[in-house]
């Protein structure tokens, strides 16, 4: 595998896990580490672990997010912190 | 309280990754997991199970014990989200919405007001999301048979190639809940109702338990799937790859039922009447 991808595969995933978790927007967050959880699950790939990407994409990257925008949606969309 | 939190994070993250200094590199060939695991399975896994997919047979068959209290706890997870969640005494909302289909008005129908006569005309809509759209709701039916047949796909075809009970109950399950937010609750509820939720999210948990114990009234220990050839009239080797499949499918009937129970319970805050 190129180096390079890898090394900006693992930088995206770093930027996204730390958006997630200081943006205010609670449905931004959702999505962020929505695209967090792709990211990781290409780097799985990359990894050779390929049954783990699957898993994280369908349930990091797929039900999860699903989850949290449906928690948002019943819930406030900013931040009280 | 804000700095505490930091340096906490900070004490224990460093402690985490202080500790995997002392594990060996990735990829290490001389790392216990790669001279003594690995190689077992890798040599054996086809003469005993004729499963190529190595990870599907070390999940299903190896350790599937373990995997089956996986799937417990998935189970677990949808019940206590039901408990949690639920809310069984159902309080009527201070108003209905119901849209005109013909003309597209919405009309708002307040508490015990009277509802027209024919309903064949009007259907009803929730309060928080009135938008009705068209791209959506098509392009989800034309997307939903495609991943349910993926899904079905990727629990059948475990043993060849990545994926298995898991990811194929989350796929399955994803398709339903995409179904209840391109239409709406109602539509997904009448489709995939609670009750078959709950009954499916218990049948698979008994589907994977009772393959282990049909195994044990065969002469055999709990979960040892060689003691189904008599069942299936093959040699123990197949009988295995077969065992897998039906476990396999146990564990995608829960995951799939206990996504759709979560994704009901939380969109519509216990009460399941209206959401996304």
């Amino acid at each position: 595998m190129i180096w390079q991808i890898e090394l900006l595969v693992l930088a995206i995933v770093l930027i996204c896990a730390v958006a997630a978790i200081t943006v205010k927007d609670l449905l931004g967050a959702a999505i962020l580490f929505g695209a967090y959880s792709f990211m990781l699950c290409l780097l799985w790939a990359i990894m050779g672990a390929v049954d783990v990407a699957f898993t994280e994409a369908s349930v990091g990257a797929g039900v999860s997010t699903v989850l949290f925008v449906a928690a948002v949606f019943r819930t406030s969309r900013r931040t009280k912190d | 309280m804000k700095v505490l939190g930091t340096l906490v994070v900070l004490l224990f993250g460093g402690l985490l990754i202080y500790g995997t200094l002392d594990f060996p590199s990735w990829g290490d060939p001389a790392a216990p997991a790669s001279t003594h695991v690995s190689p077992r399975y890798i040599e054996r896994t086809l003469e005993e199970t004729s499963v190529p997919n190595i990870v599907t047979a070390v999940l299903a068959d190896y350790r599937g014990y373990d995997t089956m209290f996986e799937t417990i706890v998935i189970f677990t997870a949808g019940i206590a989200c039901l408990f949690l969640l639920r809310v069984i005494k159902r309080e009527e909302a201070e108003a209905r919405m119901y849209r005109h289909i013909p003309t597209g008005i919405t009309l708002r129908v307040k508490q015990r007001a009277r509802l027209p006569e024919s309903m064949e005309e009007f259907e009803r809509i929730d309060l928080m999301w009135v938008p009705y759209d068209l791209i959506v709701k098509t392009g989800c039916r034309l997307i939903i048979p495609f991943s349910q047949l993926f899904a079905l796909y990727v629990i059948a075809h475990g043993h060849h190639s990545p994926g298995g009970g898991f990811q194929g109950g989350v796929i399955l399950g994803a398709s339903i809940a995409l179904y209840a937010i391109s239409t709406n609750l109602r539509s997904g509820l009448a489709w995939f109702g609670e009750k078959a939720a709950v009954l499916l999210c218990g049948l698979g948990v008994f589907i994977y338990a009772s393959t282990g114990a049909l195994c044990m009234l065969l002469g055999a220990g709990y979960l040892d799937y060689g003691a189904l050839s008599t069942l299936f009239g093959v040699d123990p080797v197949t009988a295995r790859s077969h065992g897998i499949l039906i476990v396999e499918i146990g564990v995608g009937i829960s995951v799939m039922a206990v996504m759709v129970l979560l994704y009901y319970n939380i969109v519509s805050a216990g009460r399941q009447d209206e959401g996304l």
